[in-house]
């Protein structure tokens, strides 16, 4: 299940985001803030697509690079949320 | 006085106190002023002279700082320029203001290593955060730098006031950047005026997430150093609750925002009135916050003064609106700063009454001394004033004043793009854009945007059937600044022309309009 999560998110920010960047990768660790994929209207897409995509709300205090600046972090904090939810 | 001295005296009177916080770094006055000392020597050493320029490369981190305050002790100029900037544009402002040298950071190594190949004045570069000795013709370690003493002592002093301080690039409707030019004396007057109104005191901690490439940014430096507050950088507002923990947890004072951070502010859930007491003042400029955003920004933080103001880089800020006056005139950019006038002309320069629209012009010793090496630019904003020794400034910018002096922003006059609180020449998209094969017809608008205030969007017809919108942003990507990449992309047959066969932009701003509708 967590890949398929780390799958959905990596297809967004590649469709989004990382189509822009003269790269063709990045790191499932890298710092998306430090590599320069996104910026604050990116951040604001990317909580509007975790909520519709997996239907969870995204708290304010979540809100911050340890739930959000990678694609693993962002993957391991949905799967968090989602687990939370399902118990 | 010259701006350095902000520093010197700072240094003096609170040694040990903190000057600036970036990520875990917490420097004193003292440290700063050590290593920009030690920075300044190596610049000497390595050829930079009284009046070069150093442009400064660098995203929000203290090494900024430093280098700063290193180029004004070297007697030289610096020029804040911003971390997503490609090569290619890179290389143009080298080459535009010949710059002798270049403080910069590993991560952007290649960036001015492709830069410099093209610029032939640059002699040095000193780099932050290299493992080796960076791989570059003219490459130094700033870490070596800023511990290693001169040699030499250092010019005392380095200059007079009326010496060129800094360059600011700003976007022109030509589509190139052209270099604003601040003497000490200007930054003095500027950042004594604001940090006067803003009654600021050694007791603020200023937190600032503007570039400070950007003069709004860049101030909060200069006027922390000037009064000897704290400043913590913060590289970015992307992460809006992670940045309401710093201002937490540096008990922060004041803070800087231009309307997108409002926006971004105003859209969180869980942000209660009442949170941030000690934040004893919030700045808005940049572009004009809303009535309604500045209302609930104040619902927000019932304890905080919100000030309202309006500037131009060519004389850093025009108006304050005194937080006591918001309820009354909450749409009005308030009056000229202290020490300086503002008035609303006619066409022919001469003053209007109130409620007539006119352009704003602006007199005072923070108005700029002209464009770098643009004399037919300069001669358009900087025209005679009552005096016949003294130049006022034209600010392109419409204004009405009330009947009790207040001013209100009515329109720019030329097409400039405020976006992100950033000035966007829709021209220099466009040139990007013709760039790309398959480009035939190009035009760039701003449209309303909740967050953005005004998000960029091309409009352009092509001739390659296949063309994408993620084609053009990866092209705009690859040579603009973050801020100038579009956010939207339409496709269309033709664009509508004006009768001498220009492509009209206020054509199709309507025409986008319509359709929105």
């Amino acid at each position: 299940m967590q890949t398929d999560i780390e799958q959905k998110i990596r297809q967004f920010i590649t469709d989004n985001f990382l189509f822009r960047e003269d790269r063709a990768s990045l790191t499932d660790s890298e710092s998306l803030l430090e590599a320069g994929v996104i910026d604050s209207t990116g951040v604001l897409e990317l909580v509007a697509f975790l909520e519709t995509g997996f239907g969870i709300a995204v708290r304010d205090a979540e809100m911050v690079p340890e739930n959000l600046d990678s694609i693993s972090r962002i993957a391991g904090y949905v799967g968090r949320k989602l687990n939370s939810h399902a118990r | 006085m010259r701006v350095e001295q902000f520093l010197k005296d700072s240094s003096r009177r609170f040694p040990e106190k903190i000057a600036v916080v970036a990520g875990d770094r917490r420097l004193t006055f003292r440290e700063i002023d050590a290593a920009s000392d030690c920075l300044a020597a190596a610049l000497r050493r390595h050829g930079v002279m009284r009046g070069d320029r150093v442009i400064i490369f660098m995203d929000n981190r203290w090494e900024a700082v430093v280098g700063i305050f290193a180029v004004l002790k070297a007697g030289a100029v610096f020029s804040p320029i911003n971390p997503s900037t490609k090569a290619d544009k890179l290389a143009y402002l080298l080459n535009n203001c010949r710059a002798a040298a270049l403080i910069t950071l590993g991560s952007l190594l290649s960036v001015a290593r492709d830069a410099m190949a093209e610029a032939p004045s640059v002699k040095l570069a000193v780099v932050t955060g290299a493992a080796a000795k960076p791989a570059l013709a003219g490459g130094i370690r700033f870490e070596d730098a800023v511990t290693e003493p001169g040699a030499a002592p250092l010019p005392d002093p380095a200059g007079i006031e009326l010496d060129l301080a800094m360059l600011i690039y700003t976007s022109g409707s030509t589509g190139l950047p052209k270099g604003v030019m601040m003497t000490h004396q200007n930054i003095v007057a500027a950042a004594s005026s604001i940090t006067n109104y803003l009654q600021n005191t050694p007791d603020d901690i200023i937190l600032n997430a503007l570039p400070i490439s950007f003069d709004y940014g860049l101030y909060q430096v200069l006027m922390a150093m000037r009064v000897g507050a704290t400043l913590v950088l913060e590289k970015s507002f992307a992460f809006p609750q992670a940045v309401l923990n710093k201002i937490a947890a540096e008990k922060v004072t004041g803070l800087p925002l231009v309307p997108t951070m409002a926006a971004i502010l105003l859209q969180m859930k869980d942000l209660k009135p009442g949170a941030y007491p000690r934040i004893r003042y919030i700045t808005n400029t940049a572009a004009a916050l809303p009535p309604a955003h500045i209302m609930r920004l104040q619902e927000l933080f019932p304890q905080t003064l919100i000030y309202s103001m309006y500037g131009v880089t060519e004389c850093k800020r025009c108006t304050y609106l005194p937080p006591g006056e918001l309820a009354k005139h909450p749409d009005s950019v308030g009056i000229a700063i202290p020490g300086t006038e503002a008035y609303v002309v006619d066409d022919a320069g001469r003053r209007v009454p109130p409620g007539t629209v006119g352009e704003l012009v602006i007199r005072g010793p923070h108005v700029m001394k002209g464009y770098w090496e643009d004399p037919e630019a300069t001669d358009r904003a900087l025209r005679p004033g009552p005096f016949a020794w003294e130049k006022v400034l034209y600010t392109g910018d419409l204004f009405r004043a009330d009947d009790e002096g207040f001013f209100y922003f009515v329109a720019r006059k030329d097409d400039i793009i405020k976006t992100r609180g950033e000035k966007v020449s829709p021209k220099e998209i466009e040139n990007v854009l013709y760039a790309l094969a398959g480009i035939r017809e190009a035009a760039v608008i701003g449209v309303p945007d909740a967050i953005l205030g005004l998000a960029i969007k091309a409009v352009v017809v092509s001739t390659h059937a296949a063309m994408k919108e993620q084609d053009v942003i990866r092209h705009c990507a690859r040579h603009l600044e973050e801020f100038m990449i579009p956010k939207l992309v339409e496709f269309r047959d033709s664009l509508p022309k004006t009768d001498s066969g220009k492509i009209s932009r206020r054509l199709i701003d309507s025409q986008s309009l319509e359709s929105a509708e």
